[in-house]
C-alpha cells in the first residue's frame, strides 16, 4: 500500500520553454507525466504510485499561461493560476461562474500554485485507487468501491460503470456550463473538444478521466460569448468550507426574457465519473419561471435513475436539492 | 514483448490481472501472417490434385442441402456476436474509444445462449459427434501432413460432410469459445447487471487474475481464428461452401467432387441430421433441395 515518503523516484527533468518543445519531448519518450502546478503530482511521486522516467514541467512555456480576448469570449491558457482566473476582471465580470468556481478551489495558496489545465485534469480522489489498490482504474480487475462493504461515501450515484470514482474538479462543471471548448495539441496537430466530451468517463475508458493521451497537451480553454453576462449560479457542497473536494456541486447558466427561462446550461459535478451536463433538464425548465416550482421539477428530473452505493445515498437529495437552488437562482 | 500483467494486490502480493496488449497484435500478425503464407503456398508451391471426375449417381439431385435453414440462422447470429464481442474487445485497447462494456455483455450472453442452443440442437437433431475430430481422422491428419512434407497432392479421400480442416477448426472454436464463455461469465459477476449488483470479493484477487488471462488469452487467440475463417471463406475455391452457408445447398457436382457418398449418404438420415454428413453410418433424407 501506498506509503508516502520525503524522497522521489528519480525522474529525467525537461524544462521546456515553448509547446512545440514539450511536444518534441512528449513524443520522443516513453512513461512520461507533465507537470503543471504541481500540486497532485508529488503525492503520486511521493506515494511511488505513479513512476514516470520523465517529466515535463511547463512552468517556463509562457504561451501557456494568460487571458486574451477571443472572438466574443476568452481564451485562458491552461498553465494559468486559479487566482488569476479567479482574479481576471473579464472573467469576473462577463463568465462570473467559473471565476465563482475556481475560487473554492482549496485554498489560496494552492489557487496561487495550481493552474485551470491542472484543475481539470486531476486524476479522480478515490483512495482505493489513490492507496495503491490494483483497481479497474489503476488497471487491475476490481473496483475495491464499489461494493457494499466499501468506504464509498465520496463515490458516484450515477454514471458508474466498473469504477464508481467521481471527477473532482471544480471548475469542470462550470466550464461544460460555460460551453467551453479544449484545445488539445499533440505532435500530430491541435484538437478541439467541447467541454463535456474532454472528460471521459469509465464506460469509454476506466484508465483515464479525459480525453487526453500519453503525448497531448491540454494548451487552453476557449470560453465562447453565448454565455457573457447571463445568470450564473455555482454552489458546492463539501465536509468543510475550504481546501476541500465536492461532495456535490452545480453549475448553471441561465439567460432569462418576460420572466420565464430563456435557454440554460446546467451541469452538476462530484457525482459520476465526469461532470454530467442536465439537458433533460435544460430542456425542462425552458419557457417555465425561474421558481421554486421549476426548481423542484428540475432537482427531480436531474436525479432520476441515480443509483447511490452503500454509503452515500445522501448525494441524492444533495444533487436535487443544489439543481433546484441553481433552477431557482439563490441559496435560501 | 510483454505476455502478462501483474500488480500488487492490497496486501502486497503480486498477482496476475490479465493479458499485456502485445499478445493482441501478436495474434493479429500471426492471423495475417498464416493469410499471406497459405495464399503464397497456394499460389506458387501447392501441388495440383487431379480432379477427380464425378462418379455417375443419378440418384444425386441438382442441389444438395448442406445447411439447414437452422443451422445457417446460427451461423449467422453465432458470427454477428463474435465479431461484436472482439470490436467492442480489441477496439478500445487499439484506441478507438467508446462505450464499450453494456455491449459487450450483452452480446456475451447472447453468444452464450446461442452455444447452448447448439448443443442442445446437434444433440438432439444432429449427429453430435459427426464434427469432432477421432482417432480416424487424426490419423487422416497425420497422412495429410506427410503428403504436404512430400510435396504430394493431397486429393484422392474425398470426405464426409464435414472434411477434416473443419472439424480440427470446430474444436478448436469450440474450445476457445467455451473458455471465453466460462470465464466471461465469472467476470460477469464483478459488473452491475440488470439482475445482480458487482460482487469483486466472489473469488480472490489471484484467481480474478487467473480468469482475466484465460479470458484474453481465448479472446486473442479467436482473433488469429476468425482471421482464419473468414481468409478460407472468401478464398475462390472455398466459395461453394459459403455459398452453402447462405443459401443451404450445394450442387450435384460439388457433393461428387468434394464428398464420398459412402460417407455422406443422403436420403437415409434422421429428419435434420445435416451435421451428420461426416460419419460412415449416416445420411440425410432432408439432404436434397429442389433444383
Amino acid at each position: 500500500m501506498a506509503v508516502i515518503r520525503d524522497m522521489m523516484p528519480a525522474f529525467e527533468l525537461f524544462q521546456p520553454t515553448s509547446v512545440d518543445e514539450a511536444l518534441d519531448v512528449l513524443e520522443r519518450h516513453d512513461n512520461t507525466w507533465v507537470l503543471a502546478g504541481g500540486l497532485d503530482s508529488m503525492d503520486w511521486f511521493k506515494d511511488r504510485i505513479k513512476r514516470p522516467d520523465v517529466v515535463v514541467e511547463l512552468g517556463s512555456v509562457s504561451e501557456l499561461t494568460g487571458i486574451r480576448a477571443s472572438g466574443d469570449g476568452l481564451e485562458i491558457g491552461a498553465m494559468t493560476s486559479l487566482r488569476d482566473v479567479v482574479a481576471n476582471e473579464d472573467v469576473r465580470s462577463r463568465f462570473g461562474l467559473l471565476a465563482d468556481a475556481a475560487a473554492q478551489v482549496a485554498t489560496p495558496q494552492i489557487r496561487n500554485q495550481g493552474t485551470l489545465g491542472g484543475n481539470l485534469i486531476q486524476d479522480t480522489r478515490c483512495w482505493y485507487y489513490r492507496g495503491g489498490w490494483p483497481c479497474y482504474r489503476a488497471g487491475g480487475n476490481i473496483c475495491y468501491a464499489g461494493t457494499p462493504r466499501s468506504m464509498n461515501r465520496e463515490h458516484a450515484v450515477t454514471g458508474q460503470s466498473r469504477c464508481v470514482a467521481v471527477n473532482g474538479a471544480d471548475t469542470a462543471g462550470a466550464l461544460v456550463a460555460l460551453g467551453a471548448q479544449m484545445l488539445v495539441r499533440s505532435a500530430g496537430g491541435e484538437r478541439v473538444y467541447e467541454a463535456e466530451d474532454f472528460f471521459v468517463g469509465p464506460e469509454i475508458d476506466i484508465e483515464r478521466m479525459t480525453v487526453l493521451e500519453p503525448g497531448d497537451l491540454l494548451t487552453h480553454v476557449h470560453i465562447p460569448g453565448d454565455w457573457a453576462g447571463a445568470r450564473f449560479y455555482w454552489e458546492t457542497a463539501r465536509d468543510r468550507k475550504s481546501w476541500d473536494w465536492a461532495l456535490a456541486s452545480v453549475a448553471a447558466a441561465i439567460v432569462e426574457s418576460n420572466g420565464t427561462i430563456e435557454r440554460a446550461r446546467i451541469a452538476i459535478n462530484g457525482v459520476a465519473p465526469t461532470p454530467v451536463r442536465l439537458t433533460d433538464v435544460e430542456d425542462l425548465i425552458q419557457g417555465m419561471p425561474a421558481n421554486d416550482d421549476t426548481g423542484m421539477a428540475a432537482g427531480e428530473l436531474a436525479t432520476r435513475g441515480f443509483k447511490p452505493l452503500r454509503h452515500n445515498d445522501y448525494k441524492v437529495p444533495l444533487a436535487r436539492n443544489l439543481v433546484r437552488r441553481a433552477v431557482r437562482g439563490d441559496m435560501a | 514483448m510483454e505476455i502478462l500483467r501483474t500488480a500488487p494486490n492490497p496486501w502486497g502480493q503480486e498477482v496476475l490481472v490479465g493479458v499485456a496488449w502485445d499478445l493482441l497484435w501478436a495474434a493479429a500478425i500471426a492471423g495475417f501472417v498464416f493469410v499471406v503464407g497459405h495464399h503464397l503456398y497456394v499460389w506458387i508451391m501447392a501441388p495440383k490434385a487431379p480432379k477427380t471426375a464425378p462418379e455417375p449417381a443419378q440418384e444425386v439431385p441438382e442441389r444438395v442441402e448442406r445447411h439447414s435453414q437452422a443451422s445457417r440462422t446460427f451461423h449467422w447470429l453465432m458470427a454477428a456476436t463474435m465479431l461484436t464481442l472482439l470490436v467492442t474487445a480489441f477496439f478500445p485497447v487499439i484506441g478507438v474509444q467508446f462505450a464499450w462494456v453494456t455491449i459487450h455483455w450483452i452480446a456475451g450472453i447472447v453468444l452464450t445462449l446461442l452455444i447452448i442452443w447448439h448443443i442442445i440442437h446437434a444433440s438432439t437433431k444432429q449427429d453430435f459427434w459427426s464434427v469432432w475430430t477421432g482417432a480416424k481422422e487424426i490419423g487422416q491428419a497425420f497422412q495429410a501432413a506427410g503428403k504436404f512434407l512430400r510435396r504430394q497432392p493431397a486429393k484422392e479421400e474425398r470426405s464426409g460432410k464435414y472434411p477434416l480442416d473443419q472439424r480440427a477448426y470446430h474444436n478448436a472454436v469450440t474450445l476457445v469459445s467455451l473458455g471465453v464463455i466460462v470465464t466471461g461469465i465469472l467476470m460477469m459477476v464483478g459488473v452491475d447487471t440488470w439482475f445482480w449488483a458487482s460482487n469483486p470479493y466472489f473469488l480472490s484477487d489471484s484467481t480474478w487474475g487467473l480468469v482475466f488471462v484465460l479470458h484474453g488469452l481465448c479472446g486473442v487467440v479467436l482473433v488469429t481464428m476468425v482471421i482464419a475463417h473468414v481468409y478460407f471463406a472468401i478464398r475462390p475455391e472455398k466459395r461453394w461452401m459459403t455459398r452453402s452457408m447462405i443459401k443451404g445447398w450445394i450442387t450435384r457436382e460439388e457433393y461428387l467432387e468434394h464428398y464420398d457418398p459412402d460417407l455422406w449418404k443422403l436420403g437415409t438420415e434422421p429428419a435434420g441430421a445435416e451435421l451428420a454428413g461426416g460419419s460412415a453410418s449416416s445420411a440425410d433424407p432432408d439432404g436434397v433441395v429442389p433444383a
